[in-house]
């Protein structure tokens, strides 16, 4: 217990304590520190093989990533939750799967093939979220179990020969067309309007309501560094084989499901159970309703990343959606700042985690170096990153007690 | 001077042994609860007027709570009536005393600290624009969250875009007691408004209760620090195992009386008292 003089002084403490390492100790930096360690990844990487930042390389990781990052994009809202679904993996490999077996072997549409195999995440999903949801059981235990089922129905799904090829269609389209001049400027020329022009009508909206409008420079800096992201990064898709069709597809994810997390009801709720779920259902919102949404839409998310990889490797087989797949979709996010413990995080975090995990990957492909030193190194990485996570934590804590 | 007859039970005497209750902006009439053999509640009365802070005090297992939790629906009584604006109703659920307009501050607060004040006070009723998808309207909650927040003239919050895990005790109960406003409810409970709270927190908090009494809302309040009870309230109501035991008027009763309702007092001059207010009260029922 203490008075206000007290409570004052800790106030005064927190504003002195407000410049850049106050900031990084209290690891509310909103997520600068992901790209701080990507900057130094790259340049390491550079500095070892001068092909790591070429064009080609570059496109091949964004290519490499995708699958990753459109899973983790799920696996954020979970992790927003404060819960875990260790199910992804193998429901993105049973999901490309039946994808893969309904069109090749069956002679299905491609678009129906993926339509069904996207419905069969969606369902997984609700199912794995009833069993938690209305009987109680930690995602821990119901994801763990659907982990090894889900692998299990793979291999009966393959069949056996337990590998399919994709001939050319729809499903490789997805990851093998580029997009030439037009589509790239345009898009960086979209995507830069379209941050200054919705924080221009923002603080416009909140100066006519009387509100703080906020700082323009740091609206400016954002144009100019998204803008510059945009631009540079087309640049050198372009010099390459073009920009990417699964790189828009992912972008467009991404600000969708961003858009859903940050700006809409659902969103909103989504944090609020993963903060306090007590308070949450006390405010009047049905946590089961949305805990089970969310569930669906990972797995489903999860289903989504499948077929991508489905689509680069051209083919689907018995090992699809296993090995590091899961651990780097839960890893990705956690490292680039979405917390273990609910609540704090943002989708984006599920493309810059992958970039991270991405770029070491890809960056110790191209030093030659084995399996053996790649897993032990990401493995360090991940443990640094939520090591970082449970000290902003405590920091955090240690404020708001008084 | 007789301090047991106070306003509350002078006018539930007066108006037809106190079951038409059209006066009350909120009354309940033999209130009982029970938990197997256990009497948490028994036959009790319970009024509050607009405008009026009601404190509720009385010795752990009393039954404060029960009663709390019997107004606000969480966990409705066995037997019992209750008069919202002389209309009869039945509170059988939080939803249900929600839109009656009884909302409650609870002990433990129920705040999102990952959230900031704005999204915490709009938490469950957030205001949107666009009719298929529900896009929350930032701008127009974060107007309303000032101008609320300037009404309860709560300005050590700094801005409501701050987080609320890194708000202090004090700042927290305001808080919660100004998302309690959202729903524009007629009456509001707290339960223990001021307790793990410091000096200045405390008053503030105080202060924050007055307000809405003065706004013309029912307060009632359970409360352990009689000091807290002594600046606020207007009519102190005693519970002792499960019953009413006494009513106070707090102008014209000491702590001293108070604390002799609560613990039973052992002089002859507080059994006097008790015998005399118990016989009333049974006097009542009887009617």
């Amino acid at each position: 217990m203490e008075g206000g003089v007290a409570g004052q002084l800790r106030t005064l403490g927190k504003e002195a304590r407000g410049g850049l390492l106050g900031r990084i100790l209290h690891g509310d930096l909103g997520g600068l520190q992901v790209f701080i360690a990507l900057a130094l990844i790259w340049v390491i990487f550079q500095l070892a093989n001068d092909r790591f930042l070429s064009a080609v390389n570059l496109t091949n990781l964004m290519l490499q990533v995708t699958a990753i990052a459109i899973i983790s994009i799920g696996v954020v809202f979970v992790l927003l939750l404060g819960e875990i679904d260790l199910s992804v993996g193998s429901v993105s490999g049973l999901c490309a799967s039946i994808m893969a077996v309904l069109s090749v072997q069956h002679g299905w549409s491609p678009v129906l093939a993926i339509l069904i195999g996207l419905l069969a995440g969606t369902s997984i999903g609700l199912f794995q979220g009833f069993f938690n949801t209305a009987l109680g059981i930690p995602t821990f235990v119901v994801t763990l179990a659907g982990l090894i089922a889900w692998q299990g129905a793979q291999l009966q799904v393959l069949g056996d020969t337990g590998t399919v090829n994709l001939p050319p269609s729809t499903i490789t389209d997805l990851t093998s067309t580029f997009y030439g001049a037009g589509v790239g400027w345009t898009l960086a020329v979209l995507v830069t309007g379209a941050v200054l022009a919705t924080g221009l009508l923002e603080r416009r909206r909140r100066q006519k309501a009387g509100l703080e409008p906020g700082p323009l420079p740091g609206l400016v800096i954002r144009t100019v560094l998204i803008g510059a992201v945009m631009f540079i990064g087309v640049a050198i898709l372009l010099s390459d084989r073009g920009v990417p069709l699964a790189v828009l597809i992912l972008l467009a994810l991404l600000a969708i499901f961003a858009f859903i997390a940050k700006r809409t009801t659902f969103g909103r709720h989504v944090y609020a159970v993963g903060g306090n779920a007590e308070a949450a259902r006390r405010a009047g919102i049905r946590i089961n309703r949305v805990r089970l949404t969310v569930y669906a839409l990972a797995s489903t998310l999860a289903a989504a990343g499948g077929i991508m990889a489905a689509s680069r490797l051209i083919a689907v087989n018995q090992s699809s959606g296993s090995g590091d797949v899961l651990i780097n979709a839960i890893a990705g996010p956690v490292i680039a700042g979405t917390s273990l413990f609910g609540g704090r995080g943002s989708v984006w975090t599920a493309l810059t985690g992958a970039l991270v995990i991405g770029s070491i990957s890809n960056g110790m492909d191209l030093l030659g170096l084995q399996s053996s030193v790649k897993f032990m190194i990401t493995g360090g990485v991940l443990l640094a990153a939520v090591t970082f996570d449970a000290i902003a934590r405590r920091q955090r804590s240690q404020v708001s007690v008084t | 001077m007789n301090p047991q007859v106070a306003r509350g039970e002078a006018e539930s005497s007066g108006d037809g042994n106190g079951r038409g209750s059209t006066e009350h902006l909120l009354a309940l009439r033999g209130f009982s609860k029970s938990f197997g053999p256990v009497r948490a509640l028994h036959n009790v009365d319970f009024e509050v007027d607009a405008g009026e802070i009601v404190a509720l005090v009385g010795d752990n297992g009393a039954g404060k709570s029960t009663l709390i939790k019997a107004i606000d629906g969480v966990q409705p009584p066995d037997n019992g009536e209750a008069y919202f604006e002389g209309k009869k109703v039945r509170i059988s659920t939080p939803q249900a005393a929600e839109n009656l307009g009884i909302a409650t501050v609870f002990q433990d607060l129920a705040l999102c600290d990952n959230l900031d004040v704005v999204a915490n006070l709009f938490l469950g009723k957030e205001m949107v624009d666009g009719v298929p998808v529900h896009v929350l309207d930032e701008v127009d909650m974060e107007q309303r969250s000032n101008q609320l927040l300037k009404d309860l003239s709560v300005t050590t919050l700094g801005s409501v875009r701050t987080e609320v895990g890194s708000l202090s005790g004090g700042q927290r109960q305001s808080v919660a007691i100004a998302r309690t406003l959202i729903g524009q409810p007629k009456v509001v409970l707290f339960d223990e408004p001021t307790a793990a709270l410091g000096v200045s927190q405390t008053a503030q908090v105080l202060g924050l209760v007055k307000r809405l009494a003065e706004e013309g809302l029912g307060v009632v309040m359970i409360s352990h620090n009689l000091e807290d009870v002594f600046q606020v309230a207007n009519r102190i109501i005693v519970l002792r195992l499960g019953e009413r035991v006494a009513t106070f008027d707090r102008e014209k009763t000491t702590p001293e009386q108070v604390v002799g309702s609560i613990t039973g007092a052992d002089t002859a001059e507080m059994r006097r008292i008790e015998d005399e207010t118990q016989q009333k009260l049974r006097g009542e029922r009887d009617e």
